[in-house]
């Protein structure tokens, strides 16, 4: 299936048909959808897909660069569009991603599981020495150019976390976001502290979230 | 590269002029990694170099009137239209990152010696993280009303803070869900001077006019800004005006800091005694007061003589 998000044409998957409230996979920065319902997400009892972000996989791979995790945001936002209402579950950055859009679209994503995957530290609190991100040799997709600019985006755990509150205040959910990942960067630990935030292995956030209704 | 004709300068029967407003001597073109960025230079091709930056939903001929004055005290003023505006082409993607890497593929086009850096709102913290980035390359830095401080949210409390991101986050999603078939309004030269107006409420009419034949193209519906209706005033992200500040006491290329004393929609705000305790040494701000945002357009004589001041 081919979205359109602004001039980004992208790809999302239909990896299991069904009914019911579908899982939307988001993938870790320099990754792809995967090509079937990985095992880990089996037990999800609706449908599955998955999305491609800008530059990643099936998506188009935009001239030049300048991404930034608000715009792979707005990539998932255009599948929510289409599924018009999903639980989400990120790998690395698409863990971040789906925290983002967890808050910025809290009565359509109906919980926002986070698991370890590339992508998912980002470049820390504040920004490091000033640099101009230069594009690493190597054929796309992946873009090479998100491999290098969202390799050390900035992540500060207050900006992560007005995103959990939001979601807390408006998603109208018991726990709207569940962690899974054990590797914690700064962003994730202060998410991780918020109340309404749950840290459990995958099968159990995919119970947590199947049962809600 | 090539040398402006009379016929570029003539522009259109009847079209705006501007008091001391004049074409530049040659436009170019450079390619960022696939996306072609407009260039435009006033002065002899071997006088030293100004890299000169506009501000965001600016464009280069905004410094028609201000870069001949400099090039006339012996530069050569290079300027582009940052992505997605002017007439360089509108990107998939934007990204402060982005514009950083384009100032320094232009100034890249352009020499290997060491320039002076002038830059305008956005692009005077632009060209502040290429100094902070490239030390090596740059003389002199001048930063036009283009030194942050201000939080987009003042504090509030929590809940409240919570709605405030809420619609900026609905906002700006929305928006870009429409931005695939956006297009910009189409008016009359006097509508698109007017509605320019409202976020330049202290520049002339006559000079929005003038820029209206240079920034929008004439459909044949009526002018459009060339802007890319991708772009949007406003925004979120985890951007801290304050880390621009943290940085500024390392800057190695003295600092020439201009601000206006005068509040207006796309001013910076930014105080001289805010600025103070995070200036490099020997760094020296001037605050027009009787200027807004736009201090080089308010006052181009003024400014151009404290610039050459400060550059020679």
């Amino acid at each position: 299936m081919r979205l359109q998000h602004a001039k980004v044409e992208l790809a999302l998957h239909a990896l299991r048909k069904g009914s019911g409230r579908p899982l939307l996979l988001l993938h870790g920065l320099g990754e792809r959808s995967p090509d079937a319902v990985p095992e880990s997400a089996s037990p999800w009892p609706g449908p599955v897909f998955a999305l491609d972000f800008t530059g990643h996989g099936r998506s188009s791979v935009p001239a030049s660069g300048g991404y930034t995790a608000e715009i792979l945001m707005g990539d998932a936002d255009a599948a929510l569009t289409q599924l018009e209402a999903a639980t989400l579950l990120g790998r690395g950055l698409g863990a971040y991603v789906a925290l983002l859009l967890a808050g910025a679209r809290p009565r359509q994503v109906r919980g926002a599981i986070l698991c370890d995957g590339p992508g998912l530290a980002g470049g820390g609190d504040r920004p490091g020495t000033p640099h101009v991100a230069l594009p690493a040799p190597g054929s796309s997709p992946p873009d090479p150019f998100v491999l290098v600019e969202l390799a050390r985006d900035v992540r500060p755990p207050d900006y992560a976390t007005s995103f959990v509150r939001q979601a807390n205040q408006l998603a109208g959910l018991p726990h709207p976001v569940c962690v899974c990942a054990r590797e914690r960067p700064d962003w994730l630990r202060a998410v991780v502290a918020e109340p309404g935030v749950e840290s459990a292995p995958l099968p159990e956030a995919l119970a947590l979230y199947a049962d809600e209704s | 590269m090539r040398e402006v004709t009379s016929a570029d300068a003539k522009g259109e029967p009847g079209a705006p002029s501007y008091p001391g407003a004049r074409t530049p001597d040659r436009l170019r073109s450079v390619d960022s990694f696939g996306l072609r960025l407009a260039v435009y230079e006033w002065g002899e091709t071997g006088a030293p170099v100004i890299l000169l930056a506009h501000g965001g939903f600016d464009f280069a001929r905004t410094f028609d009137v201000f870069a001949p004055l400099l090039a006339a005290a012996g530069y050569r003023v290079v300027s582009w239209d940052h992505r997605g505006h002017g007439d360089s082409a509108h990107a998939a993607l934007y990204s402060w990152e982005a514009d950083v890497r384009d100032a320094l593929l232009v100034l890249e086009s352009t020499t290997r010696e060491p320039v002076h850096l002038i830059g305008h709102s956005k692009g005077g913290a632009v060209l502040t993280q290429l100094a902070l980035t490239m030390p090596h390359r740059v003389r002199r830095l001048v930063s036009i009303d283009g030194m942050p401080s201000r939080r987009a949210h003042p504090d509030v409390a929590d809940h409240e803070r919570t709605r405030l991101l809420a619609e900026d986050l609905a906002g700006w999603l929305d928006h870009r869900r429409r931005a695939a078939h956006l297009v910009r309004k189409p008016g009359t030269l006097d509508d698109l001077a007017r509605r320019r107006g409202r976020m330049n409420p202290r520049l002339p009419l006559e000079w929005l006019r003038y820029l209206v034949t240079l920034g929008a193209r004439r459909d044949p519906d009526g002018w459009r800004w060339k802007i890319d209706p991708a772009l949007r005033f406003g925004g979120f992200g985890p951007f801290r005006p304050e880390w621009h500040l943290e940085r500024l006491p390392g800057l190695a290329a003295p600092l020439l800091g201009l601000l206006g004393g005068q509040q207006e929609p796309m001013g910076w705000d930014t105080t001289p005694e805010v600025l103070r305790p995070h200036l490099p040494p020997g760094a020296r701000v001037e605050r027009f007061e009787d200027a807004g945002h736009f201090i080089h357009i308010e006052q181009p004589e003024p400014v151009t003589k404290l610039v050459l001041e400060f550059l020679s």
